[in-house]
Formats: structure tokens, sequence, C-alpha cells
């Protein structure tokens, strides 16, 4: 069973009784994967790094926070003024979480244009989908930490969601406060869930990475690997390849982290949480706002169902319905490059997503154009969170019927219809791509 | 792929001034210019010394500054000694001793600046009402942060509309809603600078509102330097990479 190349006596021992090293050629080394990958498969690895550099900045900044509702903003500011690079290790935290998200959100678009979700990777999108509710809930809870009015004003606002709920809704909130109202005790067990959940992650992340290694990597042409010729193995050239993505990464990082750290922040996270005081305008960040935008767009009751509880449901399946997607869209081509009308209806989607961030962004009542008065943001809301389900309830399930596709080449390695002339071009340009 | 998602991104910029929400009738903030923005800021020392004493002597009877220690002023340019004299002219309430009394004594260098009012019940009370803020963080904690300080200490206009101003608020262009409880607080030569700066308003609230940036950011410019090496380093090393990468793909396709 051992095939390690290394002749070390200590290697070899200790490969014998734990194959940590055949492992590690297994699934680092010879790990077979697709020639003609494009640099949006590099958002998976560096999910994985940024994961890591949480953790690490995370457990440092745990070591010098205080949760307490009356030390806890000052805390923050200690390793902000007085401990050892402590401005840097919070910065990096700070802007890593949207760093994650911009990450994750472009892994998961990738997944939707190449259909990466469908068989036999279904639980490997599946799994994904359970990291991204992780992350969500992990990203909330810690905005909840440096306990700025942003902080404090988003965990009320949030946790009250939870009232919807038919009968034990009150009860419910209650018991995730600790007590009536968003206090010590909410600050407490929020940090301690802020500290368990990205080891969770992990955890899924492994079994995302078994899933991964168990069928290999989708590609840009979303057929199979048929050959020898289709393939490489994962070192050096997917390790070099995501090595150098990784280099792009952290100039654009650094730079948000040197010149810009609260570009992507609120400045009411710099005033201290006051209960008696609400902000203006309560926003969550940035990265919750297409969400946040589904949540205020349910306005109306149905029969005996409240809007409120409507709008919470509305949100939770906005994430929920990732979970069939593999079934819903049936189409059995996977990559939407030959898929034309797909195609098309994808980039749609992704532009929904971003004007409904944008109304998340927004006052409802404001008008989207000055112009028009009659048209405001929550029934810009409304539509984009309509053609939001619309896309995945109804459209995908048509499409898998009426769709059109374009001949598939033969192999990944030999190209020879529509598709292939593109992966040329890029493979021949690869200044391009990055 | 790639075409389309730069469609999507120029989409994107055409929509993105709609989301940066105009708060109603407030003034948008002129931006100004500062010696601590671009790549390599750094604060202007004798406008950081000249803005503590604006602090020291205007603001400081209302305007907390909780976060920042007399230690600190050495970063800006005080010596040991200004900076120990400073301290010691300040009354810090600390205890218990043995006797288990509490008792006041000359403040340290190491003691945090002590704010006007020991609590905010006071500090309303004594102020009609409205509550100073502490000062230590405003230049982050408001939206165009230095820029809406400047603006907001020059900003005390004549209406340019018949506005009513009730008793006890002033009119503050720049202020959201425009009516503050804040009158205005810099006069012409209302402080003599050391440095015999002529005190003009306008002058007096650059410095204040450089002392402020650096009270809010104190790690700014050892941030900013060490952000030219990281980024110096990072292209460099990605330059690199990416030549290796071609060579390791040169016989791929």
């Amino acid at each position: 069973m051992s095939k390690i190349g290394s002749s070390n006596p200590v290697i070899k021992w200790i490969d014998h009784r734990l194959p940590v090293f055949t492992f590690m050629q297994h699934e680092l080394h010879e790990y077979p994967t697709p020639k003609n990958l494009n640099y949006f498969w590099n958002f998976g690895s560096l999910a994985g790094i940024i994961l890591v550099t949480m953790i690490v900045t995370g457990i440092v900044l745990s070591m010098h926070y205080t949760a307490h509702v009356d030390y806890a903003f000052d805390s923050v500011e200690r390793i902000m003024r007085d401990v050892n690079y402590g401005w840097l290790i919070r910065y990096v935290h700070m802007n890593g979480a949207s760093a994650f998200f911009v990450v994750v959100f472009i892994h998961i678009f990738r997944g939707l244009y190449y259909g990466s979700y469908k068989a036999p990777r279904e639980l490997l999108w599946m799994l994904g989908v359970v990291i991204l509710l992780l992350m969500m809930a992990t990203a909330f809870l810690g905005y909840v930490l440096p306990w700025g009015q942003m902080s404090f004003w988003g965990a009320t606002v949030i946790t009250n969601l939870f009232s919807a709920i038919p009968f034990v809704g009150e009860p419910i909130v209650t018991w995730l406060w600790g007590g009536f109202s968003v206090d010590n005790a909410t600050l407490n067990r929020f940090f301690s869930l802020h500290f368990l959940l990205p080891f969770v992650i992990v955890g899924v992340v492994v079994l995302h990475i078994v899933a991964l290694h168990t069928h290999g990597s989708n590609n840009p042409v979303g057929i199979s690997i048929k050959n020898n010729d289709d393939q490489i193995p994962f070192h050096p050239y997917y390790t070099i390849k995501d090595l150098f993505g990784l280099g792009v990464f952290l100039v654009v990082f650094s730079w948000f982290v040197f010149y810009a750290p609260n570009y992507l922040g609120h400045p009411d996270n710099y005033i201290q949480a006051d209960p008696l005081q609400t902000p203006p305008h309560i926003v969550p960040e940035w990265y919750f706002l297409p969400f946040y935008a589904i949540l205020r767009s349910i306005t109306f009751d149905i029969l005996f169902l409240e809007a409120k509880l409507l709008g919470v449901i509305a949100m939770f399946a906005s994430i929920a319905i990732l979970f069939i997607l593999p079934w819903l869209d049936r189409s059995p081509v996977r990559s939407a490059r030959f898929r034309p009308v797909y195609r098309q209806f994808f980039w749609i989607l992704v532009i929904d997503c971003v004007i409904l961030g944008i109304v998340g962004a927004n006052s409802p009542d404001d008008p989207v154009f000055s112009g028009a008065k009659w048209f405001q943001y929550i029934h810009l809301g409304m539509i984009s969170t309509a053609y939001y389900f619309f896309h995945f309830l109804i459209l995908l399930p048509l499409l898998s019927i009426f769709e059109k596709t374009n001949p598939l080449p033969t192999s990944i390695n030999e190209p020879v219809l529509g598709g292939g002339k593109a992966t040329a071009m890029a493979a021949a340009k690869p200044m391009e791509k990055a | 792929m790639y075409k389309a998602l730069s469609g999507v991104l120029g989409l994107l910029m055409l929509l993105s001034p709609s989301s940066t929400c105009a708060a109603g009738t407030t003034a948008e903030v002129p931006a100004q210019v500062w010696s601590f923005k671009g790549l390599f800021g750094t604060f202007s020392r004798p406008s950081l010394q000249r803005g503590y004493q604006v602090y020291n002597e205007v603001c400081a009877g209302c305007h907390g500054l909780r976060l920042v220690a007399y230690r600190n002023l050495a970063e800006i340019g005080f010596s040991e000694k200004q900076v120990k004299k400073i301290a010691a002219s300040m009354t810090v309430k600390d205890g218990p001793n043995d006797e288990g009394e509490m008792f006041e004594r000359p403040g340290r260098s190491s003691d945090r600046f002590v704010s006007p009012f020991p609590n905010k019940q006071a500090a309303r009370s004594a102020n009609n009402g409205a509550y100073p803020p502490d000062l230590s963080l405003i230049v982050k904690a408001r939206i165009g942060g230095a820029d809406y300080l400047y603006s907001l200490l020059t900003g005390y206009k004549e209406p340019k509309k018949v506005t009513e101003v009730p008793e006890g608020m002033y009119y503050n262009l720049y202020y959201p809603g425009q009516l503050i409880a804040m009158p205005s607080p810099l006069s012409e030569d209302g402080v003599e600078y050391a440095d015999k700066t002529k005190a003009t308003v306008d002058q007096m609230a650059r410095d204040v509102t450089t002392f402020l940036a650096w009270t809010a950011e104190p790690e700014l410019e050892s941030r900013k330097r060490t952000g030219v090496k990281v980024l110096l380093f990072l292209i460099i090393l990605t330059g690199m990479l990416y030549a290796v990468k071609r060579k390791i793909w040169a016989n791929i396709h």
C-alpha cells in the first residue's frame, strides 16, 4: 500500500503504521485534476486559507477580549491601542470576514455557472450550503462582540426575528437572549458560540473535501474525465496556480487591511452600545444585505400567516432552496457554456442578487430614482425577491425540459466544438484570466 | 464568462451611487486636504500639538477622551517632562487605600484622560439635557470622518431659509437635522497657540480635527508604513509566483 517516493527510513517507519504520508501523496500530490480548470477554481482553496487565518487571528483576539457589556467595547479598543500589533490582528480578522464572504460567494456562483451541483456532486454541494449557513451564523455572532451600536441593534433585530414563530416565538427569544433583552448573558453566549462554530465549519469543510476528492473537481466544460490526457496531478500544477491566486488575493486584501480597514464597516459601531438610543438606520454587514432585503420584502399577510413570519420564512428559504437545487435543475448538461438560455438567466440572477444587496442597504420608503417618487426600494425589493424564487422554482425546472443545449466536446483534452475555442483561447492568454 | 462578468461589474458601478443614500436635507460634506490621507500619510506634528491645545482649552470642558492615556502624548512630540506635567495638572480619583477610603491624587502619565463628568447623567444635567460625546473615536464614529468634523466645527452659518431655531439649539449646516445643542465652540483667537500660529477658526478646526483623527487611529502611521512594505513584498512575490506558474504549466497546453 505504501507507494511513497521517499526512501527515508523514519518516514517509511511512520507511514507503515500511520499512512499520513501516503495520504498526502494521494490527496495533495497525485490527486487527478482536470487540466482545464480556470481561475474561478481558485476560490475553494482560498476560502480554506481564509478560514484558517480567521481561526488563528480569532484565537489571538480572544486572549485580549473581555465578553462583558461593560468591558467589551473598551477591550477591543485596548487591542487596537495597547496590544502589540493588535490593530493588525483585529483588522485582518474584521476584513477577513468580508473577504471570506466575497470568496465564498464567487465560489458558489462558480458552482451555479458550471453546474458543479449536479450528479454525482449533490452532497458536495449541500455540504457547501451547510458551510454557508454556519459562516453566516458565525459572522453574525462575531459582529456582536465589539458591542458597538450596530452590534447591539443588529443583535436585537435579528434575534427578534424568532418572535415571529407562532405560539412559542416569545419564549424562544427570551431563551436565546438568556434574559428579557439583549444583555450580558447574550453577549457571553454569543462569544462562546462564535468560538465554537468555526471548528464546526472545519469539520464540515473536511467532509466537503472528502466528497470533492471522491469524484474530483468539475471543470469549465462540465464533462467528466475520460482518460489520462484529460487530467494532471494536483501538484505541482494546481498548487502553484493556487499560490499565485493567493498572492493576487493577498494584494487586494492587504490594501483593505492597511489602507481602508473600516471601508466595509459602519461608523456607528465605533460608538459604544446604548440600549436607550436607536441608530437612525440599522443595517447589517454588506454580506447580509441581499438576505435582509428579502426579509423586508414581505409586507403582506397571507391567510393567517403574518407578514413578519413570512419574511423570516422567505429569508431562510432563499438559502434552503439551494439544498434542493440539484433536483430543480434536471438538465443533463452541467456547464453553462453549452446552455445558451441558462447562461443568460444566470447573469440575470447575478444582477438580481446585486440589486437585492442595494435594496438591503437603503431605507424601504426611499424612492429608487429621484424622478419617480412612487417607485420605492420596497417595490424593487419585492420584484427582485420574486425573481430570485422564480429563477430557482420555475425557470430552472422549465429550462431542464425546453432548453436546446449545444453539442458537448468529446473530451476535455480535445474540445472540438463550441466551448473548445474558449478554452484554447483562455489557455493561450492566461494574463486575461487573472 | 469573463466578458459577461465585466459587464455585470460595469452595471454594478452604475447602480452603486444610489446605494450611498444621502441623509435628508443635511449639506454634503466637502473633502479637505489632510496630511494623514494617502498611501504615505502621516500626522503633521505641529498641527497635532496645536490640536491638543485646542482640545485642552476648548473641548475638554465638556468632552472626554477616555481611551487615550497621557503617556500617548509622547507619540505626538511632547517630551516626557511635558507629559508628566500635563498629567499632574489633572486630579484622578483613586483607591481604596489601606484605610478603605477613596482619595484624590495628581494624574500620572499612565492614567487615561480624565473625563469632565463622572457619568452620562451628570454630563446631560450640566448641558441642558444634551450629552457631549467622548471624542476618542469621534472621527471613526461619524460618516465623513475628519471632513465631517472639520465641516461641523466651521458649519455654524446663518440659516439660508428662515428656520425656527429653538431655545438652546444652534443652526449648523452639516449636523444631521441641522439643529445642534453645542454652541459654536471656536472663535477667532480663542486660543493663543504656543507656536505663535494665528488662531483662526479654520486653523483651530483643522488642528483639533487632526488631533482627534490621531486619537481615533493612533496606529495610522505605523499601519501605512507597514502597508507599503507588505504590498511591495506581495506584489513582487506574486509576480514571481506567476513566472513559476507559467514555467510549470508551459508543457501542458
